[in-house]
């Protein structure tokens, strides 16, 4: 399967390359959107948005590499990412993080066999007054515990 | 106590143009642009506005830095990357007040001479830069953003640009090389982004906040803001409170108020009667404060004097039973994560930080642990191109001197007195 822009997705990023003076501003727009038309970046992804872009492939990785949200690895269908730094481990976050493991059988950094989920611990998400938090996908869930998180997975198609 | 931002948050409408201007929305804007733009800078300055992103540099101080000649293009860049742990109120006002954000950045763009602004919002926050872009695109319908402000002649586009996972982009200049499309690093200052910015132009970096009081102090002016506060740290402020508090959340508070107002007032104090054992008062990055030392106002100078920072405002509230080095080590592996690699005091230091403290925590401390620490610290404090290395260092050091004990148990006793559990 060779990569390429929807036209939806093309005609965004004529639009976001009329705001910037230059293409190499571009990029992370770029890779956003190659992340939502693929999947996640893949090497063809990168290839292609080098090319879109004008810049080596080398380059687009040393971009897409940086950032923890450009997955250069398929992940499940719902990514669960559950902060992990100090005001959601006052508020129990490493029990939930043990407790998903548990239910899913994967340790963090893990996609179940079934392609469903993948289990991420990530750092503060910014929602430190709700804690424990978790970014499932685009979307915040906050205040967590147990019975939550199980009411949440349960339901997922 | 009268509010600068938060008058109404809780009105859900209040991210759309049409409520916002029924509550006097888009006045000051007006207001801003028949007044001569050194005016407006001079309220900012009057109102000891602080920077409002941690480092609390006086905004109009750094306005200021722009060059006179306005031949080349500038930039006004606003930091959302909203990233410091413990730190949750930029997510507010751009998720329930974007119009003033805005309206601010129009002022402080008329103020500057600057047509040209981006957000930068962190890749997380999802949901807010949907808001924020809707807001931008009501704002341009109305001629509050575009060509021809109000009718003024004075041109502004602003665009929001989304970050993707990378606390150092937080830092001004690791966000300008971000915003160009490049790797996170910070750049050696000076040149300062004032000089040489965004795609190498006269760029401004400010904070939501800090932009988000200008349109009060353009309708109040600058001493009335100045008098919410104390002498040197003008206004109010977004205060959150996190950890195993009562009320949890973000509180809008005089500069000046009492942390122990903070703690045992408005967030109703810690949870099930328990007893305060620490707290960190402005984002994880400031040294921690023992209980016996909040009675002391939030305002930088204050703060300074007992060796901590008012920072980003995150106040991380640490109950009674909470192990202490287990707190440090999650730190610390934050900081090592968020590295962004450039200089090697940071890079190397906050591994061995890191790794040193993981050791202590798993009971696999050893002697001379402690003094190798703070030797490694003092080895990275103030040698790096930006000071995420001291935001490590802050934690490491201030834990082990006010909690000494605490951690030589950990080494002596082979064990986490806690049960490695929080």
């Amino acid at each position: 399967m060779s990569a390429a822009f929807s036209d939806t997705a093309r005609r965004e990023l004529e639009a976001i390359l009329s705001r910037y003076p230059d293409k190499e501003a571009a990029i992370l727009p770029a890779l956003h959107l190659a992340q939502r038309e693929f999947g996640y970046v893949s090497d063809e992804a990168i290839v292609y948005v080098a090319g879109l872009l004008g810049f080596t492939p080398a380059r687009i990785e040393g971009v897409a590499t940086f950032y923890t949200m450009y997955n250069r690895k398929p992940v499940g269908k719902y990514h669960l990412q559950i902060c992990r730094n100090i005001s959601c481990s006052l508020m129990g976050a490493e029990h939930l993080i043990e407790h998903v493991s548990k239910k899913l059988g994967i340790r963090p950094g893990k996609t179940t066999p079934d392609g469903k989920f993948t289990l991420s611990e990530v750092e503060c998400l910014g929602s430190c007054g709700t804690a424990p938090v978790l970014q499932l996908n685009d979307d915040y869930h906050e205040n967590l515990t147990e019975e939550k998180i199980d009411a949440l997975l349960d339901r997922l198609p | 106590m009268e509010t600068v931002l938060t008058t109404h948050f809780a009105d859900e409408q209040y991210r759309h143009v049409d409520t916002y201007l029924r509550f006097g929305g888009y006045a000051a804007l007006r207001k801003a642009l028949s007044m001569p733009k050194e005016q407006i800078v001079e309220e900012v300055k009057k109102a000891n506005l602080r920077g409002r992103g941690g480092a609390g540099f006086p905004a109009g101080v750094k306005w200021g830095f722009l060059p006179k000649d306005l031949s080349r293009p500038r930039v006004l860049v606003i930091n959302a990357d909203e990233g410091e742990p413990g730190t949750f109120k930029d997510r507010q006002i751009m998720a329930r007040a974007p119009h003033l954000l805005l309206e601010g950045i129009a002022i402080s763009s008329y103020a500057m001479t600057i047509h040209v602004s981006y957000i930068y919002i962190r890749g997380e926050f999802v949901r807010e830069a949907k808001i924020v872009e809707e807001a931008v695109a009501e704002a341009y319908a109305k001629g509050f953003l575009g060509k021809n402000l109000l009718g003024s002649g004075f041109d502004l586009d602003v665009t929001v640009h989304r970050g993707a996972g990378a606390y150092i982009c937080g830092e001004e200049t690791s966000l300008i090389n971000s915003l160009e499309g490049k790797r996170g690093w910070p750049r050696i200052k000076p040149p300062f982004p004032a000089s040489v910015g965004a795609f190498g132009l006269p760029t401004i970096v400010n904070n939501v906040e800090t932009i988000a009081d200008v349109p009060w102090i353009v309708t109040h002016g600058g001493e009335k803001f100045a008098s919410l506060g104390v002498e040197k740290n003008g206004g109010t402020r977004l205060i959150g409170v996190s950890g195993p508090v009562n009320r949890p959340g973000v509180y809008e508070l005089s500069a000046g108020v009492l942390l122990r107002e903070v703690i045992y007032t408005h967030a109703g104090g810690l949870k099930d009667g328990k007893a305060l054992k620490a707290v960190i008062p402005g984002g994880s990055s400031t040294p921690v404060l023992r209980p016996d030392e909040i009675d002391v106002t939030f305002d930088i100078e204050s703060m300074g004097k007992i060796g901590t920072m008012p920072g980003s405002g995150g106040v991380i509230v640490i109950a009674e039973g909470t192990c202490m080095v287990r707190a440090l080590s999650v730190l610390m592996k934050f900081y090592a994560h968020e590295s962004c690699g450039q200089c090697t005091p940071c890079r190397e230091g906050t591994g061995w930080l890191a790794k040193i403290m993981g050791r202590i925590e798993n009971g696999q401390g050893r002697e001379g642990d402690l003094e190798l620490v703070l030797d490694v610290c003092d080895n990275m404090m103030g040698r790096t191109i930006c000071p995420l290395a001291d935001a490590a260092v802050m934690p490491a050091q201030s834990f082990i001197w006010k909690f000494r004990e605490e951690f030589d148990r950990h080494i002596q006793d082979q064990k986490c007195p806690f049960g490695n559990k929080f």
